[in-house]
């Protein structure tokens, strides 16, 4: 008899090096039930904070704890939420963001829909410790099962009493309401997102005053991503001094990536912050597919940088992803192979940031779309070996120049494929190649010997260029060239190249 | 922001949709924020945001349809355009991007004769280019009225488009 060894999910080498915290009940519980999230230490977090704890021991305990923004700045939850209870006002807000508009990204929808109570349950502890009643989720309305798993859960838990006037009796009281963006990227911007709540144009305006003193609606107002208030509520129950035993020494505890692109393994990943992207790429990931060779990983959306291999081992978090020209960002995982031509990327994220520009401000609204015609050009064969030196003068007064976040961070792909990926960018101004074979413009389609004249390119070219007779080799009219890529798909025989 | 596209379909709406929106607005007038909501909802109802839903939405609120525009076309999934029958998403997210989606968008526009963002003659299917709708995992992503179609590839389209043709369409 043969016998089956069958692995524990926890014991694959995508869960092994796992540690879950923030995604502790995904995929675990039933998110439409709040007694699943009770029966897991559920609202418990919350009792301990109403009964036992004073407003400031909350804030401390936060402090303590060292847990960093998880949006993508990386700003210390706990001195936020000190500000903000500090700041004079009677009425005080709390939001949350969640409005995940970094492309390829992921993590904070699959918090939503899997353990939304998570959310809810830390966004009382923030009322409760600046002295709030009302909190807002703002989410994008592209996550339409994470709105509804959210409406079902605020009122389930206000059926329990866990939400609502006198929580449990003590007197305190919080609500909360779920509303909607529109898809604009820019709204994930925090001035932004709060002009969106109050029904305005979300575009940003200048800081300061900061939110935790004018924020919605002019009052004071804490705004944490979801991921951060995630982490919330197992802080209050295991301690502060639990929580910053996990990660280095300047960014504690755990980051959540979604892991995506040209890897084995794609999923959603948590890893102790420290841990080495080579870790999450070759051990989690499981690899680039197709024995080919990783190129670069991109995190940090729009606003970050392509890592290239010889900063793998670099352990990740927050100081040391920005000091190779990333950031943390909000975790978008996104591996490239040697397929992936990174001026063209860079134009991609470029073509993305320009598009959300809302406008407000020149450097980024004008300097965004210069900064593409660049890429443009180069990308399609008409790029000056000057233009790389004059795209980074550019790039530094857009850095510098620009209203918010979005403009600030926009030449980030540009300055970090420049910096690591200088040999590409030359083969295209200079040969007018593109290594990778990926910007058309650059490329042409040939007929090798292997062509055995079976016609059957010639009859599918959509534009006539090719031409040869039956069983002699064909050629392509390169003036005629569409370089549709037809004939090389048609061909059965590996017959045509590009190059 | 991409360009104001207005529409030449003229405006016809039932009496049921006005009653709805009626019904909403009452509600959200006095919400804090509420015209996001407002438009929101009138987008529901109507799929698009016609120009006369809005000014009957900038009197209820009470401030001009100027303001009202300007909110209507900051935002990309407020569409001044009647949407075609069926919704063809493509995904152009990063994970899609570096997985061809760029060649499955230029396929489609090619096969329904219409750019992204536009409706074909017929009413039946209207494109859009779409940020990460979340599945990265299954890039490239298209979706049909929230069908998702994921590892697609272009030989597939036909199959798919053909789903959703009138013709083949049982009730
Ligand atoms: C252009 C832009 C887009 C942003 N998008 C998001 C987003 O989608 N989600 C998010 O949590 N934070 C986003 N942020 C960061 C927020 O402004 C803010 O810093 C964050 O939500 C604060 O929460 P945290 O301290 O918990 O990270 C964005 C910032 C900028 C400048
Ligand atoms: S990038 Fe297409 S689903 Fe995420």
């Amino acid at each position: 008899m043969q016998k089956h060894v069958v692995n524990s999910l926890a014991d694959t080498n995508f869960y092994k090096k796992q540690v879950r915290i923030a995604l502790r009940n995904s995929g675990i519980i039933n998110p439409d039930n709040i007694d699943e999230y009770i029966a897991y230490d559920g609202y418990q977090a919350l009792i301990k904070v109403l009964t036992t704890m004073k407003p400031q021991e909350v804030v401390d305990v936060v402090k303590a704890s060292g847990l960093r923004g998880r949006g993508g700045g990386g700003f210390p939850t706990g001195l936020k939420w000190q500000f903000t209870k500090n700041a004079v006002g009677d009425v005080k807000y709390v939001c949350c963001n969640a409005d995940e508009g970094d492309p390829g990204a992921f993590m904070d929808r699959s918090i939503l829909e899997g353990d939304p109570h998570s959310v809810l349950e830390a966004m009382a502890i923030a009322g409760f410790a600046i002295g709030s009643n009302k909190g807002f989720v703002y989410v994008r309305a592209e996550y339409p099962v994470a709105v509804q798993r959210l409406n079902t859960a605020v009122s389930q838990a206000k059926e329990y009493g866990l939400l609502g006037d006198n929580i449990l009796g003590t007197g305190f009281c919080f609500d909360i309401e779920i509303r909607l963006g529109s898809g604009a990227f820019v709204c994930g911007e925090e001035t932004a997102l709060m002009a969106s709540i109050e029904g305005k144009r979300g575009e940003p305006r200048p800081r300061p005053p900061f939110p935790a003193n004018q924020g919605l609606f002019a009052k004071p107002t804490v705004l944490n991503n979801v991921e951060t208030y995630a982490n919330i509520a197992p802080i209050i129950l295991k301690g502060a001094e639990w929580f910053s035993s996990i990660g280095t020494e300047k960014s504690k505890g755990t980051k959540v990536f979604a892991l995506g692109g040209k890897i084995l393994n794609t999923g959603l990943v948590e890893i102790p912050m420290g841990t080495t992207l080579r870790t999450i790429v070759e051990d989690i990931g499981g690899g680039i597919p197709n024995g080919k060779k990783f190129k670069a990983a991109q995190t940090g959306g729009p606003s970050g940088g392509c890592i290239p291999a010889q900063h793998l081992d670099i352990p990740i978090d927050y100081e040391n992803l920005a000091k190779i020209g990333s950031i943390m960002g909000s975790g978008g995982l996104i591996v490239m192979d040697e397929d992936n031509c990174m001026v063209d990327i860079a134009k991609f994220f470029l073509q993305f940031t320009q598009d959300e520009s809302c406008g407000k401000c020149v450097p980024c609204r004008i300097g965004t779309k210069r900064l593409l015609e660049y890429l443009v050009r180069i990308t399609s064969g008409q790029g000056k070996p000057s233009d790389i030196a004059e795209m980074e003068k550019l790039c530094e007064y857009i850095k510098d120049n620009s209203l918010c976040g979005l403009g600030q961070t926009a030449p980030n792909p540009v300055l970090s494929t420049i910096k690591y990926f200088r040999n590409e960018y030359d083969a295209h101004v200079i040969e007018k190649k593109c290594p990778a074979g990926v910007c058309k413009a650059l490329m042409s389609y040939y007929i090798t010997d292997k062509c055995i004249g079976c016609t059957a390119c010639a009859r599918k070219c959509p534009v006539q260029a090719i031409s040869g007779k039956v069983k002699e080799i064909h050629v392509i009219d390169q003036t005629k060239c569409t370089k549709c890529g037809v004939c090389m798909a048609t061909c059965k025989f590996n017959s045509i190249i590009k190059k | 922001m991409s360009k104001i596209k207005l529409t030449k379909v003229p405006f016809i709406g039932t009496e049921e949709q006005a009653a709805k929106l009626d019904a909403k607005l009452a509600e959200l007038k006095e919400l804090p924020g509420g015209l996001m909501p407002a438009l929101q909802t009138a987008q529901e109802i109507y799929g698009y945001l016609p120009i006369e839903v809005q000014s009957k939405i900038a009197d209820t609120f009470k401030v001009s349809l100027e303001e009202v525009f300007g909110i209507a076309t900051f935002y990309s999934l407020f569409t001044l355009n009647p949407r075609g029958k069926n919704q063809v998403s493509v995904c152009l997210g990063t994970a899609c991007y570096v997985k061809g989606s760029g060649e499955i968008l230029e396929k489609l526009e090619e096969k329904l004769g219409v750019d992204a963002g536009e409706c074909t003659l017929d009413g039946c299917f209207s494109l859009v280019e779409t940020r990460c709708v979340g599945c990265c995992g299954l890039a490239p992503v298209v979706t049909i009225n929230g069908n998702v179609y994921g590892k697609l590839t272009p030989d597939q389209l036909d199959g798919i488009l053909a789903e959703y043709k009138p013709s083949n369409l049982k009730n």
